[in-house]
């Protein structure tokens, strides 16, 4: 339907992503408010931020929900804000140049916190620290 | 009263740039803006130039930034904004000459979401009948005047001149609740591109801005929700 475009000019592909983005948006921000005040709770009001140590993130990890917990924490917080930026991206930098290379670092970026957030919860091992 | 008007205005065929033309003007406390166009166009400037039709808030032609808020020049009265009053030509559209703007992408935007019925069915003998209740399903969003308003005070549309606007989403949501049309599948696909709905990011400006109250970032939202319940 070429007739339809928006702009009067080339259509942009519809695919429907930006909706999934808006769903996402508002699911993922839902969760992480229960997720991250969960989060708060363990590390600072049912425990002194001077107990935390090596010792006590072992022994929360050592239950796999718990890596699972801080694993969803992770990947929902990263790609939560990658997806803002990207909209403020898209909305304000209107050279082709520059929005090129900012996608491209905010990309690279955030694929690079989520492959080495993976790597820690995924492959940390209690024993091998001490 | 003495009424102190400041008229951005800009000629391209003379002016490099706009400027602030400054007029005194004469008027009644009760008087509209539009009453202070005309005096100054008809008894000091005659090469100031404005668009307006009907001069009673309901064709749309007058809807211009005054005092710094897009309103219609035709409803907003002296009294409501004091001795001192600036008038600017719409922001986000090409200026044509002084508060004229170029509104043909606006009016493609518009035409693009089909705001009309599209129906299966050939036209009965009499109208096509409705039911109270779901006429007003989409009540609200009969009342625009396409006057520009809320399209020209988004800031996506500013920073995005390619982002259908609300006026146009406006339009699209009269007809999509619309229980006796049937182009919902071709107005969706327009509003589901990422220049169309998902550009709105709930800054109600186009709220404050329509001089018709129209809830218009409720009726984005419901088109959104809309889109959402059709393809999940």
């Amino acid at each position: 339907m070429a007739e339809l475009s928006a702009t009067g000019g080339r259509e942009r592909p519809a695919g429907g992503l930006e909706l999934y983005a808006w769903l996402f948006m508002r699911v993922s921000g839902i969760a992480l408010l229960l997720l991250a005040l969960g989060h708060l709770a363990i590390m600072h009001l049912i425990n002194s931020v001077d107990e935390i140590n090596f010792a006590f993130v072992a022994a929360r990890w050592a239950n796999p929900l718990w890596r699972l917990y801080d694993w969803f924490l992770l990947f929902l917080a990263l790609l939560h804000g990658f997806n803002g930026v990207r909209v403020m991206v898209d909305d304000y930098v209107r050279s082709p140049g520059l929005r090129v290379v900012s996608l491209v670092a905010l990309y690279s970026l955030v694929l690079f916190f989520l492959f080495a957030g993976s790597l820690v919860i995924l492959t940390f091992h209690p024993l091998a620290g001490s | 009263m003495q009424v102190k008007l400041r008229v951005k205005r800009f000629d391209r065929e003379r002016d490099r740039e706009p400027y602030w033309a400054e007029y005194e003007v004469e008027a009644e406390a009760t008087d509209r803006v539009l009453d202070l166009l005309h005096s100054v166009k008809w008894y000091q400037d005659g090469t100031l130039s404005f668009r307006r039709s009907c001069g009673h808030g309901i064709c749309g032609s007058d809807a211009m930034l005054i005092n710094g808020r897009n309103r219609l020049a035709c409803k907003v009265l002296i009294k409501e904004l004091g001795k001192r009053i600036s008038v600017e030509p719409l922001r986000g559209f090409p200026v044509v000459k002084d508060l004229v703007v170029d509104q043909q992408a606006f009016f493609r935007k518009f035409e693009s979401v089909q705001p009309y019925l599209v129906a299966e069915e050939p036209p009965p003998a009499r109208e096509r009948r409705q039911s109270p209740e779901a006429r007003e399903r989409f009540d609200d969003t009969t009342k625009c005047i396409l006057c520009a308003a809320c399209t020209t005070s988004c800031p996506s549309f500013w920073s995005n001149p390619n982002y259908l606007g609300p006026a146009a989403i406006v339009n699209a949501h009269r007809f999509l609740f619309d229980d006796r049309d049937a182009g919902q599948e071709a107005r969706l696909q327009v509003l589901n591109q990422s220049d169309g709905v998902w550009r709105c990011r709930t800054i109600f400006n186009c709220v404050e801005a329509c001089p018709r109250g129209i809830d218009i970032t409720r009726a984005i939202g419901e088109v959104k929700k809309a889109l959402l319940l059709r393809r999940t």
